[in-house]
């Protein structure tokens, strides 16, 4: 199972500071979580870099995820 | 990238090779090209920082003789409040619209309203002379925490705070709040046996860049419009006009000029789309040219902030909490770097309780544009400045401290994720250990340390590699070179290829010629289009030994590519790559190599800075003495530039600590929009600027890299703002550090 | 009304024409075509349109088109000897004293007037000489290093 762990503000949706997921790719995550959080919204979340085990994608669609990954969701980073 | 590798070329201080034509006066920047039939445009731009424009008629205007275009807001066709991406993150379309061109209201001294073509520049001046124009004045806002005052004057009407829990019930200046949070922070400061709060100001700065925008554009509307324009990303560029203007984007090309310095502040654009306009309503060529002011009164400054910040430590120094309210001023529209701010403010610090809020507010100043390390500058100069003071208070070496709380491998950021392999440590050991932090100061001298952190970003590149039949290879990147980065793709190209350096000839393709590479920002391009480049000569290396084995007759596992010869480890043949080069017509075609990629695995890059400063107690001058960069590269491609990134970066940092700042008047008129009153540093402003360069792999990048350009502006701030705290013997919360404000602070031997 | 200037650009004789109240580097870039002398201000504080007038490192922002009339005046583009680059330029290039090149036409010129006047600066006297050119990338560092080295080996031609 995944880790997922959220952010102060993804928490007022969500209600919780972390969760875990059955989840093997970034799709069945984020299938996952909008199905669990009634609230949360798919649109809302694939905005957002994510982080797989420490490592920030922008574009993370066709990700896979390890059943012991730790994910982050944060905001996309741009630069100068 | 477990090993340290030997590298023939990677690390070596080649000669750019667009060198000769920058030195010889060759080499062709934004104002650069004309067109045959070219005529020219010029903008009218608000003398008010906030007002309703009740009268625009330019009837009078395009009555004279020789005057072929005008262009106004109504020219654009409706523009949604879609998000538009570019290198500098997103803005609503409509903010960027409104920017370029002002709707119902102007928002800023020099706010665009009306542009004007004619056949020279100095008949399109003459005519915005007869536009006719009225205003009704409203009272502007200027600083970020009058903006946030519950009856400040509303900049937009129907702008509602986003970020909060609930939505708000009536319209402000604040734009966005955002916060991060992270453990436990009343109980963190409950822990604590020293804490300190201070709120610290940072003005408004800019950039700086000596080429102001300028471009030359053609309107076709039976084949393809171009746009010839100085940007750090011309892929942007050509989807912001085609947005903009709804114009098909594959029936635009952009060709990027020469970029005379961008620092961030060349990934939005001003005019294009406007001589786009009137180049289509003239017929003809259209050139626009940003005078000197036009660039500080209406292109990107950095955002001016009030933060404020309370850190709690323990006796021995271990720091337990770490707070920050964050206030960033966005300019005329929403899209202050704040978020970053927030995210980058506490990460040089392993911390176990933090909250940080932040917010973005408008301002009846410019729209703020990305600025080197975009928002992290002030932030950090608030943490770093507090750091300092508790190193002081606890009578402990800044160094030491640091390295007591330092993040490293694994540490788990406010942000979000751990970070891997980062080399922070690494550079406060370097620092320690310098001569120059050995050195004894003089009388009247100060000495500051600071540390910063920023990201780094990946992203889309796109590279081709083609073969010529001499066996010489042109290599197209689709990134404009800023700073070198033609010089680090030959090497990394060469290196991949195992071809002599100058063999490799590298340039920037225009937007019709490679697939989309994204700007040249976000200290992104030796990284990610450093990875485009290898990947398209590994592709190439691969279709050598294919086409030697096939000539052979042989599979092109049993043959071996070294220094630019294949050979067959089945007999004794070999062929040099001018031999495969010359006869690819027999063996397929020829040669051509691609990388495409969305590159991850960015590596954050630390940065600590050394500075000493001296002070004349008299006039209040302060002035740097001595200056240390030390950042982790991950690995140096060209040591030359990256020191140039170091020392550039450091010179940025240092001006915006010592002199740097919008003047405005209390009318919201900008009072220094010019080089003799916004005073850059000088080359008699500095000394030599020393440079550690420290290497901790990125793992993610086959040779390392991390990426070198933004860091080094991010410690300056507090460097030299504690180093003149200690020379000036002035407590410092405020920049700059300009004579008049630091002989007050002497004089009332208070709080600067 | 136009003006018609007869003027030596680079050791040439050049003639051209202008209005009264246009400026020498508008001039060179726009009706001579050498647009190496390149516009960063227009109002002589950043040195990227320096160029010399009979000899005297000028802001060519600053000096009016008609003014160069009879008068020899040296740009970026007369520095190398054809193909042949100045010790200057080479030593700009050898240090990296450029990033993003646009201030590199002035300081060049710049420096080859220093290294006329005073063969043997000082890095102080190179800085404050040089303190008209301003150069927002590197940091100063290698453009000195690059000028102190330049004039030693122009010492050592000598």
């Amino acid at each position: 199972m995944a880790t997922v762990i959220f952010s102060s503000e993804l928490q007022r949706i969500t209600g919780e500071e972390k969760t875990t997921v059955d989840a093997k790719s970034y799709r069945e995550l984020i299938d996952s979580l909008t199905s669990h959080y009634a609230k949360l919204d798919a649109d809302t979340l694939m905005a957002m870099a994510v982080a797989i085990d420490g490592e920030i994608i922008h574009d993370p669609l066709l990700e896979s995820v390890d059943p012991n990954s730790e994910v982050h969701f944060l905001y996309r980073i741009s630069g100068g | 990238m477990s090993e340290a590798r030997e590298f023939k070329y990677v690390g070596t201080r080649s000669i750019r090779p667009d060198g000769f034509d920058k030195v010889t006066g060759r080499a062709n920047y934004a104002a650069d090209l004309d067109l045959p039939g070219m005529i020219w445009g010029r903008i009218l731009r608000s003398p008010h920082a906030h007002a309703r424009i009740t009268r625009l008629d330019t009837t009078r205007a395009e009555a004279l003789p020789g005057v072929m275009g005008v262009a106004t807001f109504k020219d654009f066709p409706a523009v949604s409040t879609e998000e538009f991406q570019s290198g500098e993150g997103s803005t609503a379309l409509n903010d960027l619209a409104r920017n370029i061109l002002a709707d119902d209201k102007v928002l800023y001294h020099g706010h665009a309203v009306c542009a004007i073509a004619a056949t020279s520049e100095a008949l399109a001046e003459q005519a915005l002379d007869l536009i006719d124009i009225e205003y009704d004045v409203l009272p502007p806002v200027m600083d970020v925490a009058d903006a946030m005052k519950d009856d400040a004057p509303l900049l937009h009407e129907d702008m509602f705070t986003e970020g909060l829990e609930e939505k708000p019930s009536k319209p402000s200046n604040i734009a966005l709040r955002f916060e991060l949070k992270k453990g436990d922070i009343e109980q963190g400061f409950k822990e604590a046996d020293l804490v300190i709060e201070r709120e610290f100001y940072t003005p408004t700065v800019h950039q700086g860049y000596i080429e102001p925008h300028a471009c030359t554009v053609r309107y076709d509307n039976a084949g393809t419009s171009m746009v010839y324009c100085s940007t750090q990303g011309h892929f942007d560029v050509r989807a912001a006009t085609a947005k903009l203007l709804d114009m098909e984007l594959g029936k635009i090309k952009v060709v990027p000029s020469e970029i005379g310095g961008g620092f961030g502040g060349k990934t939005t654009i001003y005019l294009e789309p406007v001589a786009m306009i009137l180049s289509q309503k003239s017929g003809r060529p259209v050139k626009m040219v940003m005078d000197r002011d036009e660039v500080f009164m209406a292109s990107g400054p950095g955002s001016a902030t009030r933060n404020w910040v309370k850190i709690g430590a323990k006796k021995d120094g271990t720091l337990v909490a770490m707070q920050a309210r964050l206030c960033y001023e966005a300019g005329a529209f929403p899209g202050s770097p704040m978020r970053p701010g927030v995210m980058t403010v506490f990460t040089p610090y392993d911390i176990e309780n933090a909250f940080v809020e932040g917010y973005d507010v408008v301002v009846n100043k410019p729209k703020v544009a990305a600025y080197r390390a975009p928002g992290a500058p002030q932030s950090e100069f608030a943490c770093e400045m507090l750091i300092n003071e508790i190193a002081r208070e606890l009578d402990m070496d800044p160094i030491d401290l640091r390295l007591k709380n330092a993040a490293r491998e694994g540490t788990q950021t406010l942000y979000g994720p751990k970070l891997k392999k980062v080399g922070l440590v690494e550079c406060l050991e370097a620092v320690k250990a310098s001569d120059h932090y050995r050195s004894a100061l003089k009388e009247n001298q100060g000495r500051g340390v600071a540390a910063g952190f920023w990201f780094n970003i990946g992203g889309p590149s796109s590279v081709s590699i083609n073969m010529n039949p001499d066996g010489t290879a042109i290599l197209i990147e689709g990134n404009p070179d800023i700073g070198g980065s033609r010089a680090s793709m030959q090497l990394m190209a060469a290196e991949t290829l195992q071809l002599p350096l100058d063999d490799v000839k590298p340039l920037v393709g225009d937007t019709d010629v490679l697939a989309y590479s994204g700007a040249t920002g976000g200290s992104r391009t030796t990284f990610a289009t450093g990875m485009a480049t290898i990947q398209a000569a590994e592709d190439i290396v691969r279709q050598f030994k294919e086409r030697a084995a096939s000539t052979w007759n042989v599979t092109p596992e049993q043959v071996e590519y070294a220094n630019g010869t294949v050979t067959n480890t089945a007999g004794d043949d070999s062929m040099t790559v001018a031999e495969i080069c010359a006869g690819a017509d027999r063996t397929g075609g020829h040669i051509s190599g691609r990388g495409n990629i969305n590159a991850r695995g960015a590596g954050p890059s630390f940065a600590v800075h050394l500075a000493d400063v001296e002070c004349d107690a008299e006039t209040g001058r302060c002035w740097v003495v001595r200056y240390t960069a030390c950042q982790d590269a991950g690995k140096a491609i060209h040591p030359s530039y990256v020191e140039g990134q170091y020392q550039g970066g450091a010179a940025q940092g240092i001006g915006w600590a010592l002199n740097e700042e919008y003047i405005y008047n209390e009318d919201g008129r900008l009072e220094n929009p010019g080089f003799l009153d916004y005073r850059i540093p000088l080359a008699s402003d500095l000394p030599m600027i020393e440079t550690i360069i420290v290497e901790v792999p990125n793992d993610f990048h086959p040779f390392g890299v991390r990426g070198v350009g933004e860091s080094g502006i991010i410690p300056p701030l507090a460097a030299v703002g504690d180093a003149v705290a200690g020379a000036a013997k002035i407590n410092v919360t405020e920049l700059p550090l300009s004579p008049p404000r630091v002989l007050k602070a002497i004089a009332e031997g208070a709080s600067a | 009304m136009k003006t018609h200037v007869t003027t030596t650009i680079n050791g040439e004789e050049v003639e051209f024409l202008c209005e009264p109240h246009e400026t020498l580097l508008d001039a060179l870039r726009n009706h001579v075509g050498l647009t190496g002398t390149k516009e960063g201000c227009g109002s002589g504080d950043c040195g990227a349109c320096s160029v010399t007038v009979d000899g005297e490192l000028v802001c060519s922002c600053l000096v009016l088109a008609p003014e160069a009339e009879g008068k020899s005046i040296g740009t970026i583009e007369g520095i190398a000897d054809h193909d042949k680059l100045h010790v200057i330029q080479e030593k700009f290039l050898e240090h990296a004293a450029l990033q993003c090149g646009i201030c590199t036409p002035g300081l060049i010129v710049s420096t080859k007037a220093l290294l006329e006047e005073n063969p043997n600066p000082t890095e102080e006297e190179a800085r404050y000489y040089l303190a008209g050119n301003l150069c927002r990338c590197t940091g100063y560092d290698k453009i000195i290093r690059a000028v102190l080295d330049a004039a030693e080996t122009m010492k050592g031609a000598a």
